[in-house]
């Protein structure tokens, strides 16, 4: 399986996403240029955290519209996989991608810690190597993913199983004080209607190696290779 | 002769601005009295050339840069120069 | 040489003194000259020659430290300083100041301060993997020191975060020496190939000098002298001295070097920070013995009307000084278009030793290039030994009632300088680069070197009080902290980075602190074979109503050579046997309560004298630790500093979510053994089963060394000598630990 990790001008975990694919997942792993517009061979793109164009004017805006970003959408539309973490979630959402948009954060401050997050579906591409239920601890760093959209994108999301991840305590259970930054409904990850792009705050490629002090993030990574044997658009969500 | 765009970016109203929260509590802190409220938002100013200058076109500009259409509203105002 | 141009001012002594040149210093520059100076070449002087750009008061000091002494003489000193950590691989390394521009301006201050210490790691071709901060506030009851404390760690989580460098380390300190003069110290360390280091120097004569990165502005003109005076009450005003920090052309710039420097084609490279073009230029030049001459026309500028002489002190940041072999420079600028950043040729390299600068052509400065960088005129200056010294010696510090121990442990955990500064580093991206093995709050950083297996650990440390009290022992004491702590993770300490952060040095009483601390920490360094690398020296951080407590904070590097032996503070578990190891209790009755934190907490003050360091004993104290961490011996590993061992417990329990049960035998005071602060006590764990073999190592190395306790339970009890002095509830003692800054900080 061939991943992809999308360079633009400010990206800073672009290398961590690529040590991740090529050395955790040992999969062949390739950089993208966000000037590139071809992404034919690649299987897996990754757009991945940082400050893309200084997030200046908004999180990801600039960004959303670079070239590689219609190439991106290309790939999408023929069922190829797409994940966004943390600044790359932004992108997908500035870009029409995903639904909904993140806000600054509650507490105003930006926050790097770890996290708990429960598999909210995991018949997902993206999560088919957890299960239901499962309580996931993954680091956050950002200043602005406080996930939000109006009334009908949420009974949505949640009416066709499009939440996969949500923050919990460290038991699993969903609640207040353990949102780290004011999202909506808990909301840490979504995918889209057709299951193969997905975006989330939290960050599996810095939770994918013992010395890192976590390996729960590779209950996604692995997910994203579970899934290959599954034909182009035989996604299987779960509405709950 | 040249154009000027004033744009003015805010958050949707039904959406929490938790800067403007601080800084409305901020203002009553240090004394004034009666703030009820507090929106903070971006203020962007454009220079155009003639034949770009039209209210369209910047509101286009607003619609799909400028703007986030989910979070964000906009007003602009066009003067000469 | 043409006339001077007319736009520029008259040259008279309001104007070289209001510029920072005594009457003597302008006498000498006419005399290096042979003629009066141009406006912009007494800019060029007067910036250069100021302590922060010509260390002309520090450098004699300085000259104790051995590795200064010797590149001084050979003309090797670089921006940073490398050290080899084996495999081919070597450390960059530097601490920075950044004190003046964080008291006027906190948030653009501190940015600028991150920004300005990475530049100085990839310049060296060094990738910047980790940065730390050591920052000093008054006390957090005072708003304004609040408004500076949140605002400085938002700038430097600004800055860091968006480069992308984890902040992995450091320390945050409140005492009201502080009060008008915060000081923000920022450390950066880069990987580096040791056979692709780049170099500060202009070599090649006809080779191109081009400008890279952001274009220049009018901002930071005369930032080098403004931090070469007290603060006062105008400071404020001299806000147009702050420049303004921008993080994604930083990133862009680490990039597009690193990937040009790959080219082989630039011969020098050198950043710009205090005194801009200016300083780039004649160090550059003085270094490689060539001469070079720009057009500053040719700048990008971004303000119209820029005058020669603003062009040349302008301090515009992420900006640096490439040298390009000739014929070669539009394969250079391609790197730098790749990543959005302008790359222009200004000038090119000359035989002739000077600095010429040309204004559309028009020769508006002359200047031998040395004569700026190294010719800085150098002040013997009179030391004294402030009257407090012997005051505050002669009081006997065992006299500080604790009162009810376990009130006075609470007490302590929630004292801003002992709490958890968690509010802090999760402010900052700890963990960017998936490289970082032990985070914030442990008793150094932890980073894997990917690849080789091997880690190294980088700490801050300076307990301020005890320079106070002892400026050479004092100092001596933060180098062994830095070992220690370092040791404690199980890192071997290889190298020093030093901020020297003092008052006035023309007081003859802050200059005796200063040249005290440096003896301390030379001695220090040469003791335990660890050299200063590089360092920053920030004088007159005084205002008016009082001088900060001497304050040289130390950077210091370890190398594992196999991360996997990391150890960090946290206790691991129920049933632990709990281990003391130390270099011996203090001789003297007041058992290391002179300058501690319980001292300042009971009475304000600071008084007594610090116990003897017994030097031989730290470093075997250290070399246990090492050896127990490489046998993979110890689950945990504390030093004991702020508060006391009392604290030291605490903090390992927290940290793990375990209590413990704890019984001491010392033979000092009770309050002495529970809250005295002497150098070289440690906290370990260890399974049961291996605490008898840990004491055996360490009495073989003359270290004493006793199981006092196990872990286990959700209470912290301490008892001393037989009698139950601390009991506490661990979930009370993390409440008053790790909610004391946050909940401070919400207070509007």
């Amino acid at each position: 399986m061939k991943f992809g990790v999308i360079q633009f001008p400010g990206s800073n975990c672009d290398q961590d996403a690529y040590f991740a694919a090529l050395n955790v997942l040992e999969q062949p792993t390739e950089y993208i240029w966000h000037e590139s517009t071809d992404l034919a061979g690649f299987d897996c793109v990754i757009v991945p955290g940082g400050f893309s164009y200084g997030d200046y004017l908004r999180c990801g805006a600039v960004a959303a519209l670079s070239p590689v970003m219609g190439a991106v959408k290309k790939h999408a539309a023929a069922g190829g996989l797409v994940m966004g973490v943390c600044n790359g979630f932004q992108i997908l959402c500035e870009s029409g991608l995903l639904p909904g948009a993140l806000l600054r954060n509650e507490g105003l401050r930006f926050v790097c810690k770890h996290i708990f997050m429960r598999i909210e579906n995991a018949g997902t591409r993206f999560t088919s190597a957890g299960a239901k239920g499962q309580v996931l601890r993954v680091p956050i760093a950002h200043g602005e993913g406080n996930y939000y959209c109006d009334d009908a994108t949420l009974k949505e999301l949640n009416g066709n199983g499009q939440v996969i991840l949500r923050y919990c305590s460290p038991a699993g259970a969903i609640d207040r004080a353990c949102n780290p930054n004011g999202a909506l409904d808990g909301i840490a990850g979504i995918v889209n209607r057709e299951g193969n792009v997905a975006g989330m705050m939290p960050h599996p490629e810095r939770a994918c190696e013992p010395v890192l002090g976590s390996t729960d993030g590779l209950v996604i990574l692995r997910s994203l290779l579970a899934g290959q044997g599954l034909s182009k658009g035989s996604v299987c969500l779960r509405p709950e | 002769m040249s154009r000027k765009a004033r744009i003015y970016v805010t958050l949707k109203p039904t959406l929490l601005d938790a800067q403007g929260r601080v800084v409305q509590q901020a203002l009553t802190n240090i004394g004034f009295e009666g703030v009820e409220n507090v929106r903070m938002g971006k203020y962007i100013e454009i220079d155009l050339a003639d034949e770009a200058a039209s209210e369209s076109n910047v509101a286009d500009m607003c619609a799909r840069l400028l703007a986030n259409p989910v979070t964000e509203d906009f007003r602009l105002d066009l003067e000469d120069a | 040489m043409s006339q001077t141009r007319v736009t520029d001012p008259e040259i008279t002594p309001a104007v070289w003194r209001e510029m920072g040149l005594s009457d003597s210093e302008y006498e000498q520059v006419k005399g290096i000259l042979g003629r009066n100076p141009t406006y912009t070449e007494l800019g060029m002087y007067a910036v250069m020659w100021s302590e922060h750009c010509g260390y002309k008061y520090s450098r004699p000091v300085l000259r104790l430290f051995k590795r200064y002494r010797e590149q001084l003489d050979s003309g090797a000193l670089e921006n940073a300083g490398v050290v080899d950590i084996g495999d081919g691989y070597g450390i960059a390394m530097k601490i920075e100041s950044h004190n003046h521009p964080s008291a006027v301006e906190p948030f653009q201050g501190a940015a600028t301060g991150v920004g300005g210490i990475l530049r100085d790691i990839f310049t060296m071709g060094a990738r910047p993997i980790a940065s730390l901060n050591s920052l000093r506030f008054g006390d957090l009851d005072d708003p304004h020191v609040r408004f500076l404390f949140e605002h400085v760690v938002a700038g430097i989580g600004f800055y860091g975060n968006c480069v992308g460098v984890p902040t992995v380390g450091g320390e945050v300190c409140f005492d009201k020496s502080y009060a008008g003069n915060p000081l923000v110290n920022a450390m950066s360390a880069g990987l580096v190939k040791l056979d692709s280091i780049a170099s500060a120097s202009a070599h090649g004569p006809g080779n191109s000098v081009m400008i890279v990165g952001s274009r220049t502005g009018r901002d930071g003109i005369h930032g080098a002298t403004f931090a070469s005076v007290e603060l006062g009450p105008d400071s404020e005003s001299k806000r147009p001295n702050v420049q303004m920090g921008d993080p994604f052309t930083e990133k862009l710039l680490i990039e597009a070097t690193l990937e040009a420097l790959q080219t082989g084609l630039i011969a020098g490279i050198q950043d710009m920070g205090a005194a801009g073009i200016t300083c780039s230029t004649c160090e550059t030049a003085a270094k490689a013995g060539t001469g070079m001459e720009i057009d500053v026309a040719l700048v990008p500028q971004r303000e119209s009307g820029m005058t020669p002489y603003e062009i040349m002190l302008s301090e515009s940041q992420e900006r640096m000084l490439a040298i390009v072999q000739k014929g070669r420079e539009d394969e250079v600028a391609s790197v730098f278009k790749k990543w959005g950043l302008n790359a222009v040729v200004i000038g090119h390299v000359t035989d002739d030793g000077l600095v010429r600068v040309r204004h559309h052509g028009e020769v508006v400065a002359e200047v031998p290039a040395k004569s700026l960088a190294d010719e800085c005129p150098t002040y013997q200056l009179e030391a004294d030994e402030p009257a407090y010294i012997a005051a505050v010696r002669s009081r006997d510090a065992g006299d500080v009632p604790a009162g009810d121990c376990s009130q006075a442990l609470l007490n302590l955990l929630a004292r801003p300088t002992v709490a958890s500064k968690r509010w802090v580093w999760e402010q900052y991206d700890h963990m960017v680069q998936t490289c970082t093995a032990i985070f914030p709050g442990s008793d150094a950083g932890v980073l894997r070197i990917r690849g080789i297996g091997k880690g190294i650990a980088l700490t801050t440390d300076c307990n301020a009080r005890q320079v106070y009290l002892d400026p050479y022992l004092g100092a001596k004491m933060a180098v062994y902290e830095g070992a220690r702590n370092l040791a404690c993770s199980g890192a071997r300490a290889v190298a020093v980075t030093d901020c020297l952060n003092f008052g006035n040095p023309e007081k003859p009483e802050a200059f005796w602190q200063f040249k005290e601390a440096v003896r301390g920490i030379a001695d220090a360094c040469e003791e335990l074979g660890t050299p200063v690398i590089s360092g920053n020296v920030s004088f007159y951080n005084e205002t008016p109503e009082s001088a900060i407590h001497p304050t040289p904070v130390i950077g210091m590097l370890g190398v594992l050579d196999d991360v996997e032996t990391r150890v960090s503070y946290c206790f691991k578990g129920e049933g632990d046997a709990v281990i003391l190891l130390h270099a011996g209790w203090p001789q003297d009755a007041s058992g290391g309560l002179a300058a501690s934190e319980l001292q300042a907490m009971a009475s304000g003050e600071l008084y007594g004298r610090l116990p003897d360091l017994r030097e031989d004993k730290q470093r075997a104290l250290h070399a246990v630790l090492l050896e127990l961490s490489e046998s993979g011996a110890m689950r945990s590993a504390h030093d004991v500093a702020e508060g006391g061992l009392a604290v030291c417990l605490a903090e390992s329990a927290i940290a793990g979510g375990v209590g413990a049960d704890v019984s001491l035998d010392a033979p000092v005071e009770p309050a002495a053994a529970l809250f005295g602060e002497p150098a070289g006590f440690v906290i370990a764990t260890a399974s049961a089963d291996a605490a008898a073999a840990i004491i055996e190592t360490a009495r073989a190395r003359g270290i004493e060394a006793a199981r006092v306790g196990v872990t286990g339970g959700s209470r912290l009890c301490i008892s001393v000598n037989g009698e139950r002095l601390v009991d506490v509830d661990l979930a009370a003692a993390a409440g008053a630990y790790q909610n004391s800054i946050g909940s401070i900080m919400d207070r509007s």
